[in-house]
């Protein structure tokens, strides 16, 4: 029950075949089997999740509609504010950090009635492409248990791959949802900055930051879209425009798309089985009707660069917070309030946090602004226009999602720089507040490898007409870990 | 050796606004401590900044009573510093692009005008309140506590060019502030209640120097008196250090208000980079034309200008006039009963006599007290048509206050008309004249100005109902 996808146990439910009190306990069943190999959550919520289940039930007996994510359990990544129940972003200082309030779209979610089986792991505070940088643990890769699931939002992708749970949601702030659906076999979209309030999620770079879901199939992934998208007061950056209803692009049709195949991404740096890959994906969206072609966005080299001064700087500040003052942890050495800020960040942030807050900090300080946060911006803006220019000739641009399927736990995290570029093919999208969404488009070595869609600003009904016919006429998305 | 000084000041205000900043948490003063909080004023994880639109407004209305040009676009930024009343350890606030610009603050001085330059305002939010035990300060403090309530209120920065010459200007301007800000109602600019608060930087230079001397911060002044005394503290050690040969460090002093001196505050508390950066979280302001038109004529006539009119208008003395702008109420009060009643210069010698002395003596303000403009009006118009004396005005105004009855039934409930009836007030002058022979006597000899004293008398007799005038008319026609 628990491989199924949302859509199809929503049809079970509604036609009583299931219950959502059974579902969730075999939800929770395959948990008890395979989370210590697999180690996706940080917090189990299970009480929480039966007690949604028997409410979704109790409707259904009375002979009421279920709405479409009614009843259906859902991982939530540790860095989405929920009250109550712990919020850690896998990290040490917010260990014992229970939120006084919920994050907007996590009131959406009890709204809808869906149901919370508990809280994802992640790289601490997000920042990570492993889920290495956890503070507590590190995420094993279904496929391969030596592996890593991708990051930040490993956990979640993990747990969606193993069956842990029916979806997940996942933050994405240079490709933190797409590279780990990419390495866990699943789909990932990270919506146009701005669809999806960022209210009461834990900010990592506020200018980049978006939720988005993370799904065994594009169907769900169009109805969870639909579940979380919105206009919310309480976020300034969130965009005050009309939802469509993104099932509606649910078509088998790819006829008169023009694609464009990304050349700086189907080169050199790029694995050559992933390569060959997202080429064939290419030609079969071809002959699906599909136009494609190769289309070069030559600022690209320089995305990683930017974003690695951008991201920091506003995580140094994001950061800043955590003091020992309000919550969190609070260290009992020293005396004095400087001291218990150093001891209070030295105890409670791990080396990668530490890493980006010092970078960040250098790049915004007097003397340094210009010439590294300044310039960033500068070509922040050079990238949006690359876009611009494609997005003239293309409905929608393809390259890999990453650079190459998982890599081995404890390979990358001693090279800092080669770990980065393990998102140079995500990051320019979070730069430019655009679209994109990952999927299956084969194997190598047993190992999946994900195609990435990116689509203009708040076109994510494009993006997912493509990825669903794609899907409808391949079999990638079928296959499951041989846990 | 002459010196010249200079200094500039950097204003905050409490905007009078009923929530935060960025939250929709109350302002309200004097709570309980940490009650006016929110996860947004406090800093949770995950939460987002929303602007308060009224507060937008307030320091729009400011900028342009302060002759600003309002920008078509500003924008918020961070500035970046731990300190524990700063919950999320970065203020909001604006820095490279600012809410305004470019504005002034004419002073009266000398019996002319003194054009004072504003570099900008901008729009913040508030710091929370640290108590500490053991020390002043939280170096050294053996504990501190901390209160969110003031955190997120909304401040309005506005910073001054270097035009003041003395400390008593940059108190002169303090108060013209002051009077400007409480006018058009933003703010209540009590400095000894921290709604108005102020740094100076200050510097001296030999006189006909043109470049300016090394500068230093004065804060904690916290009354008009205070920032006078700190500067003249400030200014004498600047003097007594050149003079010496010695040179003034750039840096942050602290003004001590029972000692009248300066002294330099630790570097470790007052040493920043404040990483400036536009915050991501919030979209820029883009105050549209209508909005600020619509703004403006919010703000009415500026206290300036309605003492100018009053003087030229009205006819009324320049003591007069500024008495009469002293506060927006009292102008408002004086200009609806105009309205009522023009004789401007009998309307103004009532509200600054006798309603002011009751408003003092029972420490009101005008609008504390019950009483419209229609029945102060009423009250002179019954002076007017000879119904009541002037005397018996005052009496009746006080009961007025008082009460909040009407003066047509004050007179009606105390018998306080006049004596109109020529009979009664013929029966007592006689009685007077018949009681006074010698008065009588001598005034008949030639001694006029005992008249004034057997009016006296028959006032006296009636109790003050009788019209003077008249009376004085009938003893002459008596006593022929």
């Amino acid at each position: 029950m628990n491989t199924k996808t949302a859509h199809e146990l929503h049809s079970l439910l509604a036609a009583k075949k299931v219950s959502s009190v059974e579902l969730t306990e075999s939800v929770f069943e395959r948990i008890e089997k395979v989370e210590d190999r697999v180690r996706a959550y940080v917090t189990l919520t299970k009480e929480k999740a039966l007690q949604a289940a028997r409410k979704a039930d109790e409707k259904v007996k009375k002979g009421e509609t279920l709405s479409p994510l009614e009843g259906i359990p859902i991982a939530l990544k540790d860095n989405l504010c929920t009250k109550g129940t712990l919020t850690t972003c896998s990290s040490k200082i917010l260990a014992n950090y229970i939120p006084p309030y919920n994050a907007t779209i996590i009131e959406k979610l009890q709204k809808i009635g869906a149901v919370p089986t508990g809280k994802t792991n992640l790289d601490e505070f997000a920042m990570g492409s492993s889920t290495e940088n956890s503070g507590f643990h590190p995420t094993h890769n279904p496929w391969d248990l030596n592996r890593v699931p991708g990051g930040s939002s490993g956990g979640s992708a993990a747990a969606v791959a193993a069956d842990e749970c029916i979806l997940a949601l996942g933050s994405d702030t240079g490709g933190s949802i797409r590279q780990p659906a990419a390495f866990c076999g699943v789909v990932g979209l990270k919506p146009t900055y701005g669809r999806v309030s960022r209210y009461g999620l834990v900010a990592f770079a506020s200018s980049l930051d978006q939720i988005g879901p993370l799904t065994k199939d594009v169907t769900d992934c169009a109805i969870l879209l639909n579940a979380i998208s919105g206009h919310d007061p309480k976020d300034s950056t969130s965009a005050d425009l009309p939802v469509p209803d993104h099932r509606k692009a649910l078509v088998n049709d790819a006829k008169r798309f023009r694609l464009g195949l990304i050349t700086e991404l189907t080169g050199k740096g790029i694995d050559e089985q992933v390569v060959k890959a997202v080429r064939e994906a290419a030609r079969k969206l071809e002959s699906l009707g599909a136009i494609v072609e190769e289309v070069s966005l030559p600022t690209f080299e320089y995305a990683v660069a930017a974003y690695y001064l951008i991201a920091p700087a506003e995580a140094s500040s994001n950061l800043a917070r955590y003091d020992g003052v309000k919550y969190g942890h609070r260290s009992q050495e020293g005396s004095d309030l400087i001291n218990m800020y150093y001891n209070t960040r030295r105890e409670g942030f791990g080396p990668e946090v530490k890493r980006r807050i010092m970078l960040g900090t250098y790049a915004l300080s007097a003397g340094y602004y210009d010439a590294y946060y300044l310039k960033a911006l500068k070509v922040r803006q050079l990238i949006k226009e690359d876009f611009d220019k494609a997005f003239q000739r293309f409905d929608v641009l393809l390259s890999p999602t990453a650079p190459s399927v998982s890599f081995k736990i404890g390979e990358k995290t001693a090279d800092p720089l080669s770990m980065y570029l393990s998102d140079i093919a995500t990051i320019p999208v979070n730069l430019a507040g655009l679209p994109a969404i990952s999927l299956p488009c084969g194997f190598a070595e047993d190992l999946p490898i994900g195609l990435q869609l990116i689509g203009e600003a708040f076109a994510e009904e494009k993006l997912l007409q493509v990825a669903y016919t794609y899907e409808q006429n391949t079999e990638w998305h079928k296959r499951k870990p041989g846990l | 050796m002459k010196y010249e000084t200079v200094i500039g000041l950097e204003i905050h205000a409490q905007l009078l606004t009923e929530s935060k900043m960025f939250c929709s948490c109350s302002t309200r003063f004097g709570a309980k401590p940490n009650t006016n909080i929110c996860p947004v004023c406090t800093g949770q994880p995950g939460v987002l900044p929303v602007v308060n639109k009224k507060a937008i407004e307030l320091a729009i209305k400011s900028a342009l009573a302060l002759n600003c040009r309002i920008e078509h676009r500003s924008v918020f930024a961070r500035k970046n510093y731990f300190y524990p009343d700063l919950p999320k350890n970065f203020q909001i606030s604006q820095f490279e692009l600012p809410l305004a610009t470019k504005g002034y603050l004419d002073l009266k001085l000398n019996g002319g005008k003194k054009r004072i330059g504003i570099t900008r305002v901008h729009l913040e939010e508030d710091a929370g309140k640290l108590v500490h035990k053991g020390a002043a300060r939280i170096m050294g403090a053996t504990e501190s506590l901390v209160d969110y309530n003031r955190t997120g209120t909304p401040l309005m920065e506005i910073v001054s060019e270097p035009d003041l010459r003395s400390p008593q200007e940059a108190k002169l301007f303090m108060e013209a502030l002051q009077h400007l800000l409480q006018f058009i109602g933003v703010c209540d600019a009590k400095m000894e209640e921290g709604s108005l608060r102020c740094d100076a930087n200050i510097s001296i230079r030999p006189a006909g120097q043109i470049k300016f001397g090394v500068k230093t911060e004065v804060k904690n002044m916290n009354s008009f008196k205070a920032v006078e005394k700190a500067l003249l503290a400030e200014e004498k050690r600047h003097r007594e250090v050149l003079t010496e040969g010695g040179t003034i460090l750039q840096e942050t002093r602290f003004f001590d208000d029972i000692t009248d001196t300066t002294t330099g505050m630790r570097s470790k508390e007052y040493s920043h980079d404040y990483r400036y950066f536009p915050e991501p979280d919030l979209v820029p302001v883009m105050p549209g034309q209508n909005w600020i038109e619509g703004i403006k004529k919010g703000i009415g006539e500026l206290p300036e200008h309605k003492s100018e009119r009053f003087k030229k208008d009205l006819e009324l003395s320049a003591a007069d006039a500024e008495f009469l702008i002293s506060s927006p109420a009292l102008a408002l009060f004086f200009e609806e009963c105009l309205k009522l009643y023009p004789k401007a210069k009998i309307l103004a010698n009532w509200i600054m006599g006798d309603l002011t002395a009751y408003l003092n003596a029972n420490n009101l303000t005008i609008e504390k007290v019950d009483l419209s403009p229609a029945a102060l009006t009423d009250m002179l118009k019954e002076i007017d048509k000879g119904t009541i004396s002037g005397k018996i005005a005052k009496t009746i105004l006080t009961e007025m206050l008082k009460t909040g009855k009407t003066v047509k039934d004050i007179i009606k409930e105390q018998g306080l008309t006049q004596i109109s009836d020529e009979g009664a007030l013929l029966k007592i002058a006689e009685e007077v004249i018949k009681n006074n022979p010698k008065q009588v006597e001598e005034y008949k000899a030639g001694k006029h100005t005992l008249i004034m004293f057997l009016v006296g008398q028959v006032m006296k007799l009636s109790k003050g109902r009788a019209q003077p005038e008249a009376v004085q008319k009938l003893l002459r026609e008596k006593l022929i």
